[in-house]
């Protein structure tokens, strides 16, 4: 077409062949028809080798009955009566559950590391050098392996487990807290919870306005601790302390009762927490790098604090080339908590892919669930870090 | 390394065509039988330090390759775990897998493989420390027990507590090296698998005399050789041969007297060797394919008693394992 308007009132007659755009798609057909007719022969070609060599294959194995027992259960589970369906379930949420908090805990860390590293202070900045570069150099199964034992050695048996005052232990089997017991009336104590939580808000949103048009400032933090603290102790104290708790109590071989974390939990947790913080502190430092000195010299010469020329000159800018590496980071550690196999923690691999492929023998079927999971939670973080970027990002007029 | 391995399977799963037939041809123009073997279970399969490997089930598969190529020594042994064995006997990457595997209908059926007998007739059974003053697995009732996975040990230990309603707190890993270190460290109260499996790592324990072993063997475990579903040729070679160690063993057939033994007169014993008839050609062998699993690993009895019996660390008796002429239940059927 445009080569029509170059020639003018003489269009040139181009072979349909010599098209580009004829020439683009014929190629995008072709190989999209290669791809899908490779996947289909492969899948063909397992399905009719898994038949002659007689291996079951199909989902049906997902209602059978585990017969295997889990260590640590988010959910209710029993070697008799859940399925290889249930178990899965038990495998995901442990991997949420030690991804989620390791997320927290790795970006806590992360930050201040990377914050520290920049301190004008020499021994913490030297610190947090000599922390990035250990942990990260250093491959994590080996600091998971070494975490492990680490907790195993250094904890006392159960018989000489240590008594942590309001009725705690801590042995080499875990960590044991006394659990709550909700009775009837908490409810109101948590419907309490709700209302403060709605009413610090508002109250956020009004003093917010009330500054930008008068400047005058609120008492927003304590109004925020007496909503959301002082009501809900408030309404728990009239409606007569409504909560006990299951103590744990030492029984022959070990300690029943209450909650409790595992060891192979701590490790897992602790070791993928600190391996990726050393990452992250290295990606928090490149982004307040990047922010031009400038404005740090600018916001201290209209009387800004270090601490307030950080948090509201600073990091927002930072946060801006902080966020993509950021988002690689938590999917890192996602992907990682799979070496939970290394130590006995049962994650979805362990268990899935470990346990209950072996039980049923349909290789195919379970490691490709097991793919489409990691793709989803994967695909699922980066979506949700995108949103806040583009929040965060620099909005051109 | 390991999920890479896993990986590998899976695509030679996916592509691989006509891996399962013709078993027999493929190892002989090889030159070479692949066997997944265990690599870490004293007794059974474990490389020493000159990365020989010895054991029970290493001798089954130097058997095998002495059957069909003659030597010994023309084995590649894989090292597989408990969890990635039954893909690789899947997907070909080993042609016999002899890793102390327990024969379960599941396993015969859904998995795709064929036992083809029992070398070693076990039982699961429970060791805990001295100092726990345990006297039964009844007992253990609010235990952790350290298992290992992908094994009927699982299934077995779940069902025995569910049975006799005491609880348990099982700790699982992936490898049985992981599961026995977590046990040496205190991690767990008890430490389970087959009772041949437990004399063995005791004395891997940094004290072995601070543990004992239950007298409680809660399940059947018959441990064999398996092969791939859908090819009876391989299948065939590979159960006559440990029927032909078994029956070595019966007629009194040993690596010392095997070359004497060929000028016996017994008409079983020559059939057997090959002095008569043509029973190793049926199976695709050469005629004197006895000779060469007698000379080169022995019989039966002196393969149990040279790697788990008497002559060996674990000293583990014979029981079930006898012969059935000899209170036993080691039995194989006649060559002819």
């Amino acid at each position: 077409m445009s080569s029509d308007r170059i020639t003018g009132s003489n269009p040139a007659r181009v072979a349909f062949y010599n098209d580009p755009k004829v020439r683009s798609l014929v190629y995008q057909v072709v190989l999209c028809a290669a791809v899908a007719f490779l996947i289909y022969a492969a899948a063909s070609n397992a399905i009719e080798n898994l038949r002659r060599a007689h291996i079951a294959s199909g989902f049906g194995f997902w209602y059978d009955p585990a017969g295997f027992d889990i260590s640590q259960t988010l959910i209710q589970y029993s070697s008799q009566a859940s399925t290889y369906g249930r178990a899965f379930w038990v495998g995901l949420l442990n991997t949420l559950l030690v991804a989620g908090l390791g997320i927290v805990f790795a970006t806590v860390l992360g930050f201040t590391i990377g914050i520290a590293r920049l301190s004008k202070n020499w021994l913490l900045s030297k610190f947090a050098t000599g922390y990035v570069e250990i942990i990260r150099n250093i491959p994590l199964l080996l600091q998971l392996l070494f975490w492990y034992n680490a907790v195993l050695k250094a904890l006392p048996e159960t018989r000489d487990s240590i008594a942590i005052p309001g009725g705690a232990f801590l042995n080499n089997r875990g960590l044991f807290l006394p659990s709550p017991v909700f009775l009837h009336d908490f409810d109101a104590v948590v419907v309490a919870l709700i209302a403060g939580a709605i009413a610090a808000l508002a109250y956020y949103l009004w003093a917010r306005k009330r500054q930008e048009r008068t400047g005058r400032r609120a008492p927003v933090f304590w109004m925020t601790l007496v909503l959301l603290v002082g009501l809900p102790l408030a309404v728990f104290a009239l409606r007569g302390f409504p909560l006990t708790f299951d103590y744990p109590q030492a029984g022959r071989f070990n300690i029943n009762g209450g909650v409790e974390a595992l060891p192979e939990f701590a490790a897992l947790l602790f070791g993928l927490s600190v391996y990726t913080a050393a990452f992250i502190a290295e990606v928090v430092r490149a982004g307040i790098m990047a922010v031009s000195r400038g404005q740090t010299e600018a916001a201290y010469s209209l009387g800004l604090k270090p601490g307030p020329t950080l948090r509201l000159i600073v990091v927002p800018q930072a946060m801006r080339v902080i966020l993509p590496p950021l988002t690689s980071q938590y999917l890192n550690l996602t992907k990682n908590s799979t070496l939970a196999v290394a130590i006995g923690y049962p994650d979805l691999v362990q268990i899935f892919t470990g346990t209950v492929l072996n039980q049923t023998g349909q290789a195919v079927e379970v490691v490709a669930i097991t793919m489409l999971v990691y793709l989803t939670i994967s695909l699922v973080t980066s979506f949700l870090m995108n949103i806040y970027n583009r929040r965060v990002a620099l909005v051109e007029r | 390394m390991k999920r890479i391995a896993l990986l590998i399977a899976l695509a030679a799963l996916v592509c691989a065509q006509g891996a399962v037939a013709q078993t027999l041809k493929t190892v002989k123009d090889r030159g070479m039988l692949n066997c997944g073997a265990n690599g870490t279970l004293a007794g059974f399969g474990l490389p020493d330090a000159q990365g020989k490997w010895t054991g029970l089930d290493v001798d089954f598969c130097r058997a095998v390759a002495a059957a069909v190529l003659g030597d010994p020594n023309k084995v590649k042994f894989v090292p597989l775990s408990a969890k990635d064995r039954f893909t690789a006997l899947q997907s070909g990457e080993v042609d016999v897998l002899v890793r102390n595997t327990t024969w379960t209908s599941s396993r015969d059926t859904s998995l795709g493989l064929n036992f083809v007998g029992v070398n070693y007739y076990d039982g699961q059974g429970f060791m805990v420390r001295t100092a726990l003053k345990v006297n039964s697995a009844l007992e253990l009732n609010g235990a952790s027990v350290c298992v290992q996975q992908g094994t009927t040990t699982e299934l077995n230990l779940a069902d025995f507590f569910r049975a006799h309603n005491i609880q348990l707190k099982s700790v699982t890993f992936a490898t049985a090296n992981e599961a026995i270190k977590a046990y040496d460290a205190g991690r767990c109260d008890a430490y389970t698998t087959d009772a041949s499996g437990l004399y063995a790592e005791r004395l891997r324990l940094t004290n072995a005399n601070d543990h004992i072993i239950l007298p409680e063997i809660i399940s059947k475990e018959p441990l064999g050789p398996a092969v791939r579903h859908g090819d009876d040729q391989w299948f065939d070679v590979v159960k006559w041969t440990l029927f032909a160690m078994i029956n070595a063993e019966e007629l009194g057939v040993t690596s010392k007297n095997v070359d004497e033994m060929l000028k016996s007169t017994n008409p079983d014993v020559k059939r057997l060797l090959g002095t008569e008839g043509n029973y190793g050609e049926q199976l695709g062998l050469s005629k004197d394919w006895a000779v060469h699993i007698v000379k080169a690993v022995g019989n039966y009895g002196e393969s149990f008693e040279r790697n788990v019996g008497t002559g060996s660390p674990l000293k583990i008796d014979r029981g079930l394992n006898k012969l059935w002429s000899k209170g036993g239940i080691q039995y194989a059927p006649p060559v002819r």
